[in-house]
């Protein structure tokens, strides 16, 4: 039988690698996302690491994965079960097999499958033998292939064993038939000081191409044509990276320099080390001794006039509390990017989930409202790490943007914006010997100060911590005033929803069931919206960036609908404030606290059973 | 009217605020020192950046007629590192007390020294938590009763220089609220100096620590219990002149000048300039009545600022970049063109 009689069409498929956490399966899965964009599917990934750098070689608390979906049509999460699973060892196969569809494929490294090795994942059976009949293995002596591959390089175990990644990578782009040429260009310029390495790894990558043609073990061969997406120049972007651009961007288009301070913290780290590396965009990066500096070197890079921003997760926000309130007093431009991870305190570091939500709305000392905004897939991270950045200039304010471990880390291709898709930032600073000046005049409409900075001729002004006394900024105890400063600021908040567009919703005008979400669950509420309503039922989805202040037709919406679910990975934080926002809204809740994404699976089972309830 | 051609007088740094510390405290007579020497630097005013922390001193940006920012406590090294390192053309003063910048601002005060950012770190000491009304601060002296010490205290000082020192720091100087020409004098080196300029000044809180310098600021014997270093001169102090320091074996030791004794010649010369800390660090830990206290410049060591080398760097980065523009990284690397279907 030829390779082209074996050929099988799919719609879409899931892969996801695994091996223990020195594996480099991180890199395999990136390979293969990569390679898959650039063939034209559209991709999500989705990184699935231990918070451990190198957690106990073989045992199951090491298992490091990477989940990918791609398609020929619209992909938008990283899928909830795989079709194939690569497993480079016992625990990998035992941490991973129940994300395995019934009947999938499991291509295995049979040389880690020891009695030692099943030992440590805590197999006292044969996990091959016991479930054979419910999946496709492919048993490959990846290790002794790798080994007897590159016999003839002056290299040590070590460092052989270190390209098996290669190996598995080779055998999965034979199944899918994909080229190696991009995997191979990435080697080249990666370890471009290292020619053995390049040489050893893209051997062992044809090797392993070449293994899985000849194995006639290979139960087929699969196709997923190119998608059909909108015309245009791709790359693909993970969510940290996108937050990072959208962040330069908007410097660019307020003509301020870009300043960030931060202390690194999973799994917002790679936004610093991105900005770190943008000096070309001439970026000022300063990594601070902890957290607590982290914001406060921004907010002095703010009051001199910089485009200021500080990166972090859950417990950094909570440690950014005090000064970010010193931001609100003092009304400076500032973005606060939160990359949400499972918690209270350290918690799940390197797993998702929504619930510094109402942190971020509340966790301040004193009445100090700012602005609230959510990303919802990786690349629309940029989007809003730019409004965000729009806003805090445009406004005078303080901004949290919240993202999450799950946008952070995965991918997707994002179709590139041209410069005039972003708008102007007009950067309300006061004029230099402007004898009226005084720092707490405010715009009628809007209720913004102007912003006079340190070299600006004859605005020398003191402000801080302390009441200001409206108007002159001077310090204040008038307990009129106080109260007068607290409402300014409270609707200089609200004010900000007069330009922000109106909320929409996706699917059935007249649906039976309104499914509310927010921030980084949408790839996956809208997927299972969208599958069920392909089932004939009338379902649609309403999701929310702009937390804080929320769109201004907000109550219309939710008005309309009488059926309505709250899904969301935390205990119910946002229908908690809508129902504190929203006049008589009531809303059945789907949570699930897991550090994990939904799967649309279990969002259309709840969905059906509120539709039937109903 | 052309700006350098107006010389500004310390009048000019004055704010129309009240200043409201209580009579007779001596952050009056430092300020006035301050505000003496940003009136013969050449730093125009509007480029003058003043940021404190929380505490009786950190009200100070208030009464000055610069840009000036009151933050929170502890952090006012960390904001001023941000003013800086965002745009180095700016002189920024911080102002801390002894509980803003080593106790609650620890941190930021060893990790700034460090890195040696070009900030002028005014500490005003006077040994009391005096805007919570009197309790212990790092500097109090072991076995000191306050309000939250009331049989004393049972843990050690920091000494500021040693801290300073111990963080890499190249710049430390002391001086005492009272002598304005001797702090001004020193809050002009400081200003001068590249890099993170420590001045501890000893100030006295009349409310809750009153005359805790008082040995060091008596009139008649305040000569013979402080010494003030200057570069290049030798250590020699008391009202007679007749007193100095000489290395015995690893340490300082105090000796009288007599005829047939010790001479001039013998007592050792003040090196500000010398990167090896070590008599640096046994000037600043001197205390009396063992040793006379120091004042005066103890350290002034040259090495490149940290806000330079950013700049630096990312002019380096620069003139060797592919692209300076977004637009040009967005549609760098791998991308991919998807065409309109035919």
């Amino acid at each position: 039988m030829s390779k082209k009689d074996k050929i099988v069409e799919k719609e879409q498929v899931v892969i996801r690698f695994s091996g223990d956490s020195g594996d480099g399966m991180q890199l395999t899965g990136t390979q293969f996302s990569n390679t898959s964009a650039l063939f034209g599917n559209d991709v999500s990934t989705f990184p699935d690491y231990p918070a451990e750098i190198r957690a106990p070689q073989g045992t199951v608390g090491g298992v490091s994965g990477f989940q990918l979906h791609f398609g020929h049509y619209e992909v938008n999460t990283p899928g909830d079960y795989a079709d194939v699973l690569v497993a480079m060892n016992p625990a990998a196969l035992k941490a991973n097999l129940i994300w395995v569809k019934r009947g999938g494929t499991i291509i295995i490294n049979e040389d880690a499958f020891t009695e030692k090795n099943l030992a440590r994942a805590g197999y006292d059976f044969d996990p091959i033998r016991k479930h054979k009949r419910d999946y496709q293995f492919i048993p490959a002596p990846i290790s002794t292939l790798t080994k007897g591959c590159l016999s003839d390089f002056e290299l040590d175990n070590k460092s052989i064993l270190r390209t098996k990644n290669m190996f598995a990578l080779g055998m999965v782009y034979w199944l899918f038939d994909r080229p190696l040429k991009y995997t191979e260009k990435f080697l080249e310029e990666k370890f471009a000081k290292k020619p053995v390495i390049v040489e050893a790894n893209k051997l062992v990558l044809r090797a392993g191409f070449n293994f899985a043609e000849t194995i006639e073990a290979l139960p087929r061969n699969y196709k997923v044509a190119p998608a059909r997406i909108k015309p245009g120049t791709y790359r693909n972007i993970s969510g940290n990276t996108a937050t990072a651009w959208g962040l330069i961007t908007a410097a660019e288009k307020a003509g301020l320099p870009l300043f960030c301070g931060s202390y690194p913290i999973t799994p917002a780290t790679e936004i610093l080390q991105e900005l770190a590396a943008r000096k070309d965009m001439g970026v000022k990066t300063f990594q601070a001794e902890d957290e607590i500096a982290g914001i406060c070197t921004a907010i002095g890079a703010a009051f001199a006039g910089n485009l200021a921003c500080t990166t972090t997760s859950g417990p950094g926000l909570a440690l950014k509390t005090e000064a970010s309130g010193l931001a609100v007093i003092t009304e400076l431009p500032l973005v606060i990017v939160n990359v949400q991870r499972g918690g209270p305190s350290t918690g799940l570091p390197t797993k998702t989930e929504q619930s510094d939500l109402l942190q971020a709305l509340h966790g301040r000392s004193g009445e100090a409202p700012l602005v609230v905004i959510a990303a919802s897939t990786p690349s629309n991270c940029f989007d809003y790490a730019f409004q965000s950045a729009r806003i805090a200039v445009e406004h005078m304010t303080p901004v949290i943007l919240l993202t999450d471990g799950f946008l952070a880390n995965g991918s997707e291709p994002w179709r590139l914006p041209a410069e005039e898709d972003y708008p102007e930032i007009k950067v309300p600073f006061a004029t230099p010997e402007d004898e009226n000046y005084l720092p707490y005049n405010r715009d009628k409409e809007t209720l913004v100060r102007e912003w006079a900075i340190p070299g600006m001729k004859g605005l020398e002004h003191r402000i801080g911590g302390l009441e200001k006394m409206d108007g002159s900024g001077n310090v204040s105890y008038v307990p009129e005033n106080h109260e007068l400063m607290t409402k300014y600021r409270e609707d200089k908040i609200q004010k900000v929803a007069d330009r922000l567009p109106e909320i929409k919703i996706k699917g059935d005008e007249d649906a039976d069931l309104l499914v509310i979400g927010w921030g980084g669950t949408y790839g996956h509420l809208y997927s299972a919206v969208k599958e069920i309503r392909k089932e004939g039922k009338k379902v649609a989805l309403l999701h929310f960036n702009h937390i804080w202040p929320l769109p201004k037709n907000t109550n219309e919406i939710l008005a309309k609908y009488d059926n309505k679910v709250v899904c969301e990975l935390n205990l119910g934080q946002f229908a908690y404030h809508l129902k504190v926002n929203v006049p008589n809204f009531e809303c059945e809740k789907f949570n699930k606290m897991q550090g994990l994404p939904f799967t649309i699976v279990e969002l259309k089972e709840k969905f059906n059973q509120l539709l039937e309830k109903k | 009217m052309d700006q350098k051609t107006v010389k500004l007088t310390a009048k000019d740094y004055k704010s129309d605020q009240e200043v409201r510390w209580c009579p007779g405290c001596g952050d009056f007579a430092i300020m006035n020192s301050i505000q003496k020497a940003m009136a013969e630097l050449d730093c125009p005013k509007e480029n003058v950046a003043v940021i404190s922390g929380i505490g009786c001193s950190s009200r100070f940006p208030y009464y000055m007629n610069t840009y000036g920012f009151h933050t929170i406590h502890g952090r006012a090294a960390a904001i001023a590192s941000g003013v800086k390192t965002a745009n180095p053309d700016l002189c920024v003063w911080q102002i801390s007390g002894d509980g803003d910048a080593m106790a609650i601002g620890g941190n930021h005060f060893i990790h700034t020294i460090r890195r040696n950012i070009d900030l002028n770190m005014i500490i005003f000491n006077n040994e009391i938590y005096g805007l919570t009304k009197g309790q212990y601060s790092p500097t109090s002296p072991f076995g000191a009763v306050t309000k939250s010490s009331p049989f004393g205290t049972v843990e050690q000082p920091f000494h500021p220089g040693e801290l300073v020192i111990g963080a890499q720091g190249k710049f430390f100087a002391r001086s005492i609220d009272y002598n304005v020409k001797l702090s001004t004098e020193i809050f002009l080196e400081a200003a001068r100096h590249k890099g993170t300029s420590v001045v501890e000044v000893l100030q006295n809180c009349v409310i809750y620590n009153d005359a805790c310098h008082a040995m060091l600021s008596d009139k008649e014997e305040k000569d013979n219990r402080t010494i003030i270093l200057r570069h290049g001169e030798p250590m020699i102090f008391g009202k007679e002149k007749d007193m100095g320091l000489i290395l015995d074996g690893l340490k300082l030791r105090v000796v009288k000048l007599t005829p047939g004794g010790f001479t001039k010649d013998d007592i050792l010369v003040h090196d500000a300039h010398e990167n090896n800390p070590g008599i640096h660090t046994m000037l600043a830990n001197m205390r009396y009545p063992d040793y006379p206290v120091a004042l005066g410049v103890i350290r002034d060591v040259t090495a490149v600022t940290y806000d330079q080398s950013v700049v630096n760097q990312i002019q380096k980065v620069q003139q060797s970049a592919r692209f300076t523009k977004m637009q040009d990284l967005l549609y760098s690397g791998n991308t991919w063109e998807i065409k309109e279907d035919k």
